[in-house]
């Protein structure tokens, strides 16, 4: 089996489903010839050509706008966006229209809309955002945000299937970071389940993305210190995998959610209030919730690593826990 | 000045307890400690006195309803406190003047407990509620004082008579058991209950089971469900048993007891206990724990029920001691005067299936415990003794045994340990 890159994982999924499916096409700012600001679609046009690898000019919401029209008419776009900071230029046509078509009118809408989100890398306000909260609220919508390269082949590949819109969040700082194995085979990863990357039995620490190493990274320090942390990535954000959660909090009484977006409305938010309401009898200590801060993302580095959550954070945020 | 009456606490792991019937109308003028409601809890049915002299103004649970234990069920008042119960007819100031302290204290039910609250979590409050823990008896090494889960889990482990099986806030389950007969109890103990009255063309009727019968169900399903049930009968003779109970009996008559075959069967069964430690022990998943004491339940049939209480320190007592015991706990069960102490921490069962006639039982073992002795109907019969037939007292005893822990080898030496201690039977010791 061979090790690829997270980017790779993505790209392979992608072109193994526009092979097995002629109606699946791409479509964004500079995917074609340039192979996209990141290079995840490198060498599709060569193989799929320019009917089905689609350049567009600098307009976000004229980019979803024909992604949405073509879906309509039978085909199944996949559709790029630079920097998924952009993707509240097509808030209205997102929320309103394609999110709530087949509720109105029973006209699916099967589109990807796929981006790079995230920190870490000095991108600044506008090349940094986390914008999961802002759809997580709009029924109709899935949210997806791998954190392996398996998982983001078997993801794409799964969201590519869906008949629905699927928001495909790529983490960007794990692009060419993260490398594992990815079979050649035919793989989907089924949207809907969160999966435990470390089992432990004392602090239930539920993430998703880039965060799950971080977590991990605490993690493997806490035990040092003889606390076994249980780590849960999440990978699809809408619908929320709550029974997995649910399931370690039985078990563990103590639960963390961090994520790297801002906290105030965040996805910790929801997941913490689900936790108590279905939960509540199993808390041994009120959820905690470890997030960006309420700010835009900074530019500068030193300042960007003191606004998002790292591995001191958690560590402390847990060891309070354990104490409490 | 009025009372509150509240639902008491019947032993410490009691949460809650369901009102019978009550014994006094609203309205009713009632003495102190005069029998005022019934209850029945996990542990033990009483009848409740009240807690002061009066009226009784008001019944807020009624006849059937499950309260917490320290709520509220009625209050009895001064025969004035009816009267002025009434708002007074003069004009009300235009601002509300602030209630007087004493009113004030009398309406706020939760004044009266006025415990600090025990800081917990909501983990910690259901695991209380479900072990029947009181959480003011649990240290809390948490922050503030908080009773953390590990604090709530280490004083569930450390409580006597733990029974993890058992559905929550049932810790002193009963066997199932018949009559505990020749203690003293007649046969002719009723089955439960009459038929219902049937409507006509109504083919069933469905009648809710008393609590008592609640929890004898699911014990003894439980049971079932933890224990590798297996069952060894012995016959055994009691002529000698006989012989010694006309030699001394009026012995013990005069000494106001009554020399039944319970005690001899109590004493031979100690002392095979003390022969065999392994019969006198509980599982706690994969271990084994072992017993100081002997503390041997007797089975005792009620009126629509049974229940088991507890001759604590039985291996402490002789004939004497164990006669009395016995008669004493079967004495206040019929009465509903057992107090929780008497039916916690048994370690053996002992079960008299054969007062109505049967020759022997299968009894269901009362957990924690690992055995249970079932004993049959004593009856003449001929048997064969040095060649030749002869008429002897038989009966038939059943050792009810937990094959996860004890195998048949050794119940048959525990078995033939009180066949030989029943059948040679000391006279020093009567």
């Amino acid at each position: 089996m061979a090790e690829r890159t997270y980017l790779e994982a993505i790209r392979q999924g992608l072109a193994e489903e526009m092979a097995r499916d002629e109606r699946v096409y791409a479509i964004g700012e500079d995917i074609g010839a340039y192979g996209g600001a990141f290079k995840v679609t490198e060498g599709l046009l060569d193989r799929f050509g320019a009917e089905r690898v689609i350049d567009t000019p600098i307009s976000e919401t004229a980019i979803i706008g024909a992604a949405i029209g073509s879906a309509y008419v039978g085909m199944r776009p996949v559709a790029e966006l630079q920097f998924i900071d952009f993707v509240a230029c097509c808030f209205n046509i997102l929320t309103n229209f394609a999110a709530k078509s087949r509720y109105r009118w029973g006209a699916g809408v099967p589109m990807v809309v796929r981006g790079p989100c995230g920190g870490g890398v000095s991108g600044g306000p506008f090349h940094s955002a986390n914008p999961e909260a802002h759809f997580l609220h709009t029924p109709g919508l899935k949210i997806v945000e791998p954190s392996t390269a398996y998982d983001a082949k078997g993801l794409i590949k799964a969201a590519v299937r869906d008949d629905d819109p699927v928001l495909f969040l790529e983490h960007k700082f794990l692009y060419r970071r993260v490398k594992d194995e990815v079979p050649d085979a035919d793989y989907v990863v089924p949207i809907g389940q969160a999966v435990v990357r470390r089992p432990g039995d004392d602090v239930t620490v539920v993430t998703f993305g880039a965060m799950t190493y971080t977590a991990l990274e605490a993690a493997e320090q806490l035990a040092q210190r003889d606390v076994e942390v249980e780590v849960i990535d999440l990978r699809t954000l809408s619908p929320l995998d709550h029974e997995t959660v649910l399931k370690s909090l039985a078990k563990t009484n103590k639960i963390v959610v961090l994520h790297e977006a801002q906290r105030t409305g965040g996805i910790g938010a929801e997941i913490a209030a689900a936790i108590t309401e279905r939960g509540f009898e199993h808390l041994d200590a009120p959820p905690v919730r470890l997030a960006s801060l309420d700010t835009p993302v900074p530019y500068n580095p030193a300042l960007e690593a003191a606004f998002r959550p790292g591995v001191e954070q958690i560590v402390a945020a847990v060891g309070q826990l354990v104490e409490y | 000045m009025s009372t509150d009456v509240v639902m008491p606490q019947m032993g410490e792991s009691i949460a809650e307890g369901t009102i019978v019937r009550w014994l006094r109308k609203v309205g009713d003028e009632i003495d102190r400690d005069e029998p005022l409601f019934e209850i029945s809890t996990d542990k033990v049915d009483a009848e409740i006195p009240s807690p002061a002299a009066g009226i009784l103004i008001a019944i807020k649970v009624q006849e059937g309803e499950t309260v917490p234990i320290n709520s509220v069920v009625a209050v009895i008042g001064e025969s004035d406190d009816v009267a002025s119960a009434a708002p007074p007819a003069e004009a009300a100031p235009a601002t509300p003047a602030p209630p007087a302290p004493s009113s004030l204290a009398a309406a706020d039910p939760s004044a009266a407990g006025a415990v600090e609250r025990v800081r917990s979590s909501p983990l910690v409050r259901r695991l209380a509620r479900e072990h029947g823990v009181d959480l003011s008896q649990v240290t809390g090494s948490g922050s503030g004082g908080r009773v953390t889960k590990q604090d709530i889990l280490a004083h569930i482990d450390r409580r006597p008579a733990k029974v993890s099986p058992a559905p929550p806030g049932t810790d002193a389950p009963r066997p199932r058991v018949a009559p505990v007969a020749s203690v003293d109890a007649a046969p002719g103990v009723s089955a439960e209950g009459t038929a219902p009255t049937f409507e006509a063309g109504q083919s069933s009727v469905a009648v809710p089971m008393t609590v008592m019968r609640q929890r004898i169900a699911e014990h003894m399903v439980a049971s079932r469900r933890t224990s590798a049930h297996v069952h060894s009968i012995f016959e055994v003779d009691f002529s000698r048993v006989q012989q010694l109970r006309k030699a001394h009996g009026a012995r013990y008559d005069r000494s106001g007891a009554k020399l039944t075959l319970m005690p001899f069967i109590a004493k031979a069964v100690i002392d095979a206990l003390r022969a065999m430690p392994i019969v006198n022990t509980s599982v706690d998943g994969d271990r084994v724990v072992y017993k100081r004491d002997i503390n041997l339940g007797v089975a005792v049939a009620l009126e629509s029920g049974l229940i088991v209480p507890v001759v604590k320190n039985a291996d402490e007592k002789n004939l004497l001691g164990l006669s009395r015991a016995i008669a004493d706990l079967a004495g206040r069960a019929r009465a509903r005067q057992l107090v929780p102490a008497d039916v916690q921490d048994g370690t053996f069962t002992i079960t008299n299936p054969g007062g109505l006639g049967a020759v022997f039982g299968l009894p269901i073992i009362n957990q924690p415990q690992v055995a249970i002795l079932g004993v049959g109907s004593l009856e003449k019969r001929p048997v064969v003794v040095n060649d030749a037939i002869a008429i002897r007292s038989i009966a038939y005893l059943t050792l009810g045994f937990d094959h996860r822990l004890i195998d048949g080898v050794v119940a048959d030496q525990f078995m033939g340990h009180v066949k030989r201690g029943l059948e040679q039977f000391e006279e020093s010791i009567v």
